[in-house]
């Protein structure tokens, strides 16, 4: 338990390992452990990043769901409208052409009825000057008594 | 035992012999034989078991960290990096808060410190008789393999840190402040001689109080280690409870060498923060 140059040697020791520490062992620990944790912050960053994103396109993409479904339901409202329209239209058409075709067919029965009538008339005409010569058995003049005949005709 | 034809005495006074490497009696330098031979030795002689287990337990401490320093990178680090990243990051946030000048140089000599001091008390825990027994085989006389309990290592690194405190003492404020700061105060200038006795005393009494308390703490634990191992000798009953008390007393005294490099290093810490401290 002297006291002896021990102490010096230890002083020496003490300085040359405190000088090593300092030049070699901290600074490259420090900054290794800088690194590691602006690594690990950048890391935890991105990662935040990531989600707000993540959340971001998730939200996104449910309003352009809800919008298609939106637009989907316009435009089958709108089609069915239409729909609806074409039918109102075909069917006010084709009520018109039924319409029109009954009306052009009850034109034609007038006019055949017309026909008719006046062939009638012809024909009764005839037969009333047959039977007024036969009655008075000499020629009716036609000429003579187109007066007559056409009163009689206009009669029938 | 060290030997069986010892008496305990001596038996604890082998233990507590240093091998001493100095000026033999008849003017050759060799390794003192005796207690009284290597106290003859007068100052310039050397510990050679200090120093040697101080010097390699320093190398031990600085290739593993440097190692780690060197291999170190910012991914996932390994056992001996985690470790090392670990004491560093601890040690980095005990300065952090102690001290609060700006100085690269306090961090890393609170980790030699640290490490340092923990190693060389560490060695106490290495049984009491294996490597005295085993230099004894190798014709070693004596061996002292705890360096802390060598009051020359306590003292040289509390001188150390004693030199770095005046550096810093006298590079922060100065000759002159430094000097009025230990003439000036607390009682003015009237008072002067009993300033610079209180403020004397409040300076020498660092180092000495660093390296005795380390010396101390680790001295005593020493002995208890050593009277635990004479207690084998006397009979297997107080063997067993030796044994039992040896156990008890290895496990709490990790918390002392743990604890007691911690105190120096915060210390030394404290003082080079008080060193770093203008006063007004």
């Amino acid at each position: 338990m002297n006291i002896n140059a021990t102490l010096i040697g230890q002083m020496i020791a003490f300085i040359v390992f405190v000088w090593f520490c300092m030049k070699f062992v901290w600074p490259p620990l420090t900054r290794i452990l800088e690194e590691r944790k602006k690594t690990i912050a950048d890391g935890l960053a991105a990662a935040e990043r990531g989600k707000r994103e993540h959340e971001l396109a998730e939200k996104r993409a449910l309003e352009t769901l809800k919008k298609a479904k939106q637009d989907a339901a316009e435009i089958v409202a709108i089609a069915e409208k239409r729909a609806a329209e074409v039918a109102d239209e075909a069917k006010h058409q084709a009520k018109t052409e039924a319409e029109r075709i009954v009306a052009a067919a009850k034109a034609d029965i007038d006019q055949e009825v017309v026909r008719a009538k006046e062939a009638l008339r012809a024909a009764v005409a005839e037969l009333a000057v047959a039977g007024a010569a036969r009655i008075l058995e000499k020629e009716v003049d036609a000429k003579s008594h187109a007066r007559l005949l056409e009163t009689v005709a206009a009669k029938l | 035992m060290a030997g069986d034809t010892l008496t305990s005495s001596e038996y604890i006074k082998h233990h507590l012999q240093n091998l001493t490497f100095g000026k033999l009696p008849d003017g050759g330098w060799g390794i003192a034989h005796s207690a009284e031979q290597a106290k003859e030795m007068g100052f310039w002689a050397v510990h050679l078991d200090t120093l040697g287990f101080s010097f390699g337990l320093g190398i031990l401490f600085l290739f593993l960290f440097h190692r780690a320093a060197r291999r170190a990178q910012a991914g996932v680090p390994g056992g001996l990096q985690n470790f090392v990243e670990w004491v560093v990051e601890f040690i980095d946030g005990t300065v952090r808060g102690s001290f609060s000048g700006r100085n690269p140089m306090v961090a890393p000599l609170a980790l030699s410190i640290f490490i340092w001091i923990f190693l060389m008390n560490f060695m106490d825990l290495i049984a009491i008789d294996l490597m005295p027994w085993i230099a004894h085989a190798l014709g070693v006389p004596y061996l002292k393999i705890v360096p802390t309990t060598d009051p020359n290592a306590t003292f040289g690194m509390s001188l150390a840190v004693f030199v770095l405190i005046l550096y810093y003492s006298v590079k922060i404020k100065g000759v002159g402040g430094f000097v009025g700061e230990l003439t000036l105060q607390p009682f003015g200038k009237w008072g002067l001689p009993v300033n610079l006795f209180l403020e004397g005393v409040n300076l020498i009494a660092k180092p000495v109080s660093l390296a005795l308390r380390l010396f101390g703490n680790m001295y005593a634990g020493e002995m208890i280690f050593i009277l635990i191992a004479v207690m084998y000798g006397a009979g297997w009953m107080f063997g067993a409870f030796a044994g039992l008390l040896q156990v008890g007393w290895a496990i709490f005294h990790i918390l002392i060498i743990t604890l007691q490099a911690f105190i120096f290093m915060t210390l030394t810490i404290v003082y080079l923060d008080m060193a770093h401290q203008e006063h007004h």
